[in-house]
């Protein structure tokens, strides 16, 4: 038997239906490689306790014949999802020792469909960050090293960057991840896997620590498009305890595959190509083109043109929506409480929240009560929104004369771990291709195209209409059967 | 007349007795020297983000959901509660089934 780590989530659920290795050993091959890969530092907390459990119950389900449609199926839960009786930290120290006594309801879902989990897996703190060094457990290591014969650590990218790291590392076959300005695809992108937004609503946002309320939306991560496919069918589904949960029935994604795109018109947004951007990315992209074509879909230029403005509407709605979410640690109902000798209740709440939060969240705390401060809300907060507005039009517009987008998921290659750091703005224009379609809401999947000069993986971007996740999956399975992506990182862990 | 002066407002950069003003409303303790760091941080992102002022967003209505979707209406009935322990479970002090703070009246 070939390892079972090395397994996609398909061949996992099909191999243990089929009876070739047991969901325990399953579990067992993902807990010995997370337990062997500390120096990765995905996971906050590990729970192969969970993930036996799972096993177990899926071996026994077997035998009577009552599979689910992940038995067998060991996942990682990013640290955002909270987990009845697991802490749940959203990286940060505000929340270290939470344990949650509800359960997520996506979480919940994967759990009901009989997955198991490997752990908590470490992110930005409160998601904020394109790198994964604002987590106060400390930084994740993409398991990736540039050829040039150094050492480098390189960033997995964030905010899910423990998920990225951990699925290609395979200590996780897939993993959840959220999204808000390209937390899921980024770090996809960064570390050679697939990983899918869905259309605003489809997840349900109940039990998820919330950043920017109108942005979050949870969604799967794995190696494979039909990976993707599996997960995403047990994540979605409307939940009444979610107000902007979509009441709408779950598409049989993985059954509905298909990577023939004849018919499909496929946009390239000429805004898309930014100043600066690599020779290399350029090169990806023509090369997705020429994917896509070959697949059967007819490719034109289309104009985006309120592009340039989505990262700036994007600093100003998501700080704003950040500092009321993050109202609520005050350290009175959960969380951490500093008080001071002799100090108040006012004095108690800015002492827990300058202990509790790190540096880029008290700074997107600190920008979103400013736009949101009286005399600047309209000049800020509103203006943002209208232009919002007219970032989402220009898709409706694009959608007039094509069916999908094709861009590259990031302007860059993984960076190494500090290169990026000093300067908060350099960061924030890391998500220039992915932040438009959060804003508007859009489903959009990052998948590998290619290995750039230096060795590093390299993805495309594919965004579709609203509630047509199936063309988006379809465009990317047609661009993953072509790109024969089969690198992995060298083991140095 | 009211759009002009808050543009006007936002194009003025932030000084130290504003970095002041926001952390004591948005409940963040910081030290002087903290503050003085934020100063030029903070300036730097919002004057990058005042670019937006230069769209016209004439007749525009500001965006509230992304995708539409009607708010929904369910029955005025309890449908949850008595999970006291449950509420108070993560409390940093908890007594006699409450929250407990420090003395808010002097």
């Amino acid at each position: 038997m070939s390892n079972v780590t090395d397994l996609t989530v398909a061949e996992i659920r099909d191999g243990f239906r089929a009876g070739n290795f047991t969901a325990r050993e399953v579990a067992e091959g993902f807990n010995a490689n997370v337990a062997a890969a500390k120096a990765l530092n995905a996971f906050i907390v590990e729970t192969p306790d969970h993930a036996l459990a799972a096993a177990d119950a899926a071996d026994a389900a077997r035998a009577s014949g009552d599979l689910k449609p992940l038995s067998g199926v060991p996942i990682g839960m990013k640290d955002l999802f909270c987990t009845n009786g697991v802490q749940t930290t959203a990286a940060s120290h505000i929340l270290e020792g939470f344990i949650p006594t509800y359960e997520s309801t996506v979480s919940g879902k994967l759990w009901d469909a009989g997955a198991g989990m490997l752990g908590k897996l470490n992110l930005d703190q409160f998601a904020m960050g394109s790198s994964n060094e604002t987590s106060f457990f400390g930084n994740v290591i993409s398991p990736w090293k540039r050829n040039d014969g150094g050492n480098a650590s390189l960033a997995p990218g964030g905010s899910s960057g423990g998920s990225a790291s951990a699925i290609s590392a395979r200590l996780c076959p897939a993993a959840t991840g959220t999204d808000t300005g390209g937390s899921i695809r980024q770090p996809a992108a960064f570390v050679g896997i697939s990983g899918i937004k869905p259309t605003y609503g489809r997840c349900s946002r109940w039990g998820v620590v919330a950043f920017a309320s109108s942005l979050d939306q949870a969604g799967p991560m794995a190696r494979t498009v039909r990976d993707n496919a599996i997960l995403l069918e047990a994540m979605t589904g409307f939940d009444p305890k979610d107000s902007t949960s979509l009441d709408l029935p779950v598409p049989a994604w993985e059954a509905g595959l298909s990577s023939n795109l004849k018919g499909k018109r496929i946009g390239i947004p000429k805004e898309y190509r930014v100043d600066g951007m690599p020779a290399e990315i350029d090169a990806l992209w023509e090369k997705g083109i020429a994917f896509l074509k070959d697949a059967g879909a007819e490719i034109m230029e289309v104009s985006l043109p309120h592009t340039k403005y989505a990262l700036p509407t994007y600093y100003i709605i998501a700080p704003a929506e950040a500092s009321s979410n993050l109202a609520r640690y005050d350290g009175v109902r959960f969380g951490l409480r500093d008080l001071p000798d002799g100090a108040n209740l006012q004095d108690m709440y800015a002492a827990t929240r300058a202990a509790g939060f790190g540096p880029e969240v008290k700074r997107r705390i600190m920008i979103g009560t400013y736009v949101l401060s009286a005399g600047f809300y309209d000049a800020y907060y509103t203006q943002a929104q209208k232009v919002r507005t007219l970032i989402s039009r220009d898709f409706d517009r694009a959608w007039e004369s094509c069916d999908l987008l094709l861009t590259p998921t990031a302007p860059s290659a993984a960076f190494a771990l500090g290169e990026k750091q000093a300067d908060p703005l350099a960061m924030y224009l890391n998500d220039v291709f992915t932040v438009p379609a959060s804003l508007a809401g859009l489903p959009a999947m990052s998948v590998p195209g290619g290995l750039d000069a230096q060795g590093l993986p390299l993805g495309l971007q594919i965004i579709g209409k609203a509630l047509d996740e199936q063309s988006v999956l379809n465009a990317a399975l047609a661009i993953e059967e072509r790109a024969g992506f089969t690198a992995r990182p060298d083991k140095w862990w | 007349m009211e759009r002009a002066r808050n543009a006007s407002a936002a194009r003025m950069s932030i000084d130290l007795q504003t970095v002041k003003k926001i952390a004591s409303l948005a409940r963040i303790s910081v030290t002087d020297g903290e503050a003085q760091a934020l100063v030029p941080e903070l300036n730097n992102i919002l004057g990058w983000v005042e670019q937006l002022g230069e769209v016209d967003v004439a007749g525009v209505e500001p965006m509230t959901a992304v995708i539409p979707n009607t708010l929904r209406l369910r029955d005025d009935v309890v449908t949850d509660g008595n999970v006291r322990e449950k509420v108070l479970a993560n409390a940093p002090q908890a007594e006699q089934g409450f929250f407990a703070v420090p003395k808010v009246i002097e």
